[in-house]
């Protein structure tokens, strides 16, 4: 599904991320493990096109995605959460998951000054599309709340919402749980297992709650400092002995 | 959907109903300050969609009002009154040869202006913030520099005269319902959520397919769509323009009203003009001889109206209306 061949990507002197190699299957959830820094965001931004790699290339459906511009890649089916949650913070959650419908709709900006037909068949539309995605992420009844105004936890979900309005097929999350209980962390396993199946999904995240990787991941990758220490499942990762001096430390103990 | 239409038909025909009772029992005096209450609402609405809706921080209007002003007032003067009018130099072939009615005019002089915008959207979205209003500003100083010195176009800094006053209150009153229901079908459509999305965080827009040049383009020619077609009414109403009436204080003018009624909120930006435009109007008899002193206070109302704007800012930080429309606070109370 999507490939990075030897990607590096450099900031002035700092090397983020050196010779970085992974791919990820049609339907998988992919986790992306490692301590602060180690360049996991930056593979993000590489993949949607926030980011041109110093070296190496994007491959997304064996096409080169490398130097498309985030709004192209958006179109060829990859969508995104961020990990300091930014949502449009003067408008209502139903008008955020809209937004995120913005290049499907198929009006013009005459169509819409003239309130021809075709508007209101298409607002209706996808107003009703975003509702329906608003009820599989349980956020139905704050459809008219301001955005900001939500939960942390909330807040990530409709973060969600929207990307999953663009139509991907592949879905990066950068961690989707932060910010959330145990019930509300482990109800959104069970909706990435879900949309997964509802919508064909692929699914890559970034995630710090190895509780919640266990339950979600089908294969994880493990980056410390910029380079690959681990690729396998999550059981065998709580045992490998790198992973554990670089990153969980006393947490398997 | 019929709903709609036909709600916009009943608040237009209430609107040009009431523009023509005004017109027949109404003093001229009152009638003048109407009619420039209209122009201006009409400039305001528009640029509060570049700049409150979309959130980009230009100061072009008054470049594009002098467009849309020159065009209509080249239009509507005849080939005699041109040759008469151009004492600098004389009028080149182009301009002796373009004439047509009022309603073409004003609907060029909003095409001339907003196919500048587009050439400009080039040059300008390159930059954002700050770099944006400095970019903007320039360009308003290039058109009135252009005014002065072409005078085989423009007449220079003599201007132009005895333009055919057709802009009366139910022309103006036509194109303020006009400009108001174009901006409010952009703002509620998926023009206007992505405008507020980039508004609210471009780079987040970006990410989730807002083609972000695209919209900024559509928001800044609509914005100088109408800022043409106001331009080319203040022309008509006033019959004379000159390049130092499209300086930088009309932008100024227009940031005062659409930051005072907030930025983002087109009904806002309604009740701003009328604060301003009319509030300097109503207040012009403190300049007057009172009850305190016999002499005259020319510039008082200044200082009044001063005090009422920082009084009005500084209990409501984001404009009376912040980025809410009338409507919106209405339904929150029911």
């Amino acid at each position: 599904m999507i490939a990075l061949e030897h990607i590096t990507k450099q900031f002035g002197g700092v090397v983020a991320i050196n010779d970085l190699n992974f791919h990820v299957k049609k339907g998988e959830i992919f986790g992306l493990i490692g301590p602060n820094g180690a360049g996991k965001t930056t593979a993000f931004n590489i993949i949607s096109g926030n980011y041109t790699p110093t070296s190496g290339r994007v491959l997304f459906k064996q096409q080169d995605i490398t130097n498309k511009k985030p709004n192209e890649i958006v179109k060829l089916g990859i969508a995104r959460t961020f990990q300091n949650i930014r949502l449009f913070d003067s408008m209502s959650v139903l008008d955020n998951v809209l937004v995120g419908f913005d290049s499907r709709f198929k009006y013009n900006l005459f169509e819409a000054i003239l309130r021809l037909r075709r508007f209101f068949t298409q607002e209706e539309m996808f107003t009703k599309q975003a509702r329906y995605l608003l009820e599989i992420l349980k956020l139905d009844t704050h459809q008219f709340d301001n955005a900001k105004s939500l939960s942390y936890g909330n807040q990530r979900k409709v973060e969600i919402a929207r990307a999953l309005a663009t139509n991907p097929q592949l879905l990066l999350l950068d961690e989707p749980a932060a910010g959330m209980n145990i019930t509300e962390s482990e109800e959104l396993a069970d909706i990435l297992h879900f949309i997964r199946r509802k919508f064909n999904l692929t699914i890559i995240l970034i995630e710090h709650d190895m509780k919640f990787v266990q339950k979600v991941c089908d294969r994880v990758l493990v980056l410390d400092y910029g380079k690959v220490i681990f690729e396998g499942s999550p059981q065998d990762m709580l045992q490998d002995e790198e992973v554990i001096r670089a990153y969980l430390g006393d947490f398997v103990k | 959907m019929s709903k709609y239409f036909i709600r916009l038909a009943l608040i237009s025909a209430a609107v040009m109903i009431l523009l023509y009772i005004s017109m027949q029992y109404l003093d001229s005096y009152t009638v003048m300050i109407l009619e420039n209450l209209g122009i201006f609402i009409i400039l305001a609405v528009s640029y509060n969609l570049i700049n409150g809706v979309t959130g980009q921080f230009s100061l072009e209007p008054n470049g594009f009002v002098a467009i849309g002003a020159y065009v209509t007032a080249l239009l509507l003067l005849d080939k005699n009154a041109k040759l008469d009018q151009f004492m600098l130099s004389d009028p080149s072939d182009f301009i002796l040869a373009i004439h047509s009615s009022f309603v073409p005019a004003l609907l060029i002089s909003g095409i001339v202006a907003s196919l500048v915008a587009f050439m400009l959207a080039f040059a300008v979205f390159r930059v954002r913030g700050d770099y944006l209003a400095i970019v903007t500003l320039g360009f308003g100083f290039i058109i009135r520099i252009f005014a002065v010195n072409q005078s085989e176009y423009t007449n220079g800094s003599m201007g132009l005269s005895g333009i055919s006053n057709e802009a009366n209150l139910m022309w103006i009153g036509v194109f303020v319902l006009i400009s108001i229901t174009v901006v409010l079908n952009i703002v509620y459509s998926k023009f206007g959520r992505a405008m507020k999305a980039i508004r609210d965080d471009e780079d987040a827009a970006e990410a989730i397919g807002v083609d972000v040049f695209k919209i900024k383009t559509y928001a800044f020619m609509t914005s100088a769509f109408f800022e043409g077609v106001g331009g080319g009414l203040m022309a008509s109403l006033l019959t004379t323009i000159s390049p130092e009436q499209f300086s930088f204080m009309l932008t100024f003018e227009l940031l005062i009203i659409i930051v005072l009624g907030g930025l983002g909120s087109i009904s806002g930006s309604i009740l701003g003009t009328i604060i301003v435009i009319a509030g300097m109007e109503w207040l012009r008899f403190l300049d007057e001889p009172n009850f305190f002193s016999d002499t005259a206070h020319p510039g008082l109302r200044m200082v009044v109206f001063s005090v009422i704007l920082i009084l009005i800012m500084l209990f409501a930080r984001k404009g009376i209306l912040g980025n809410k429309e009338l409507w919106d606070i209405v339904k929150v109370k029911k």
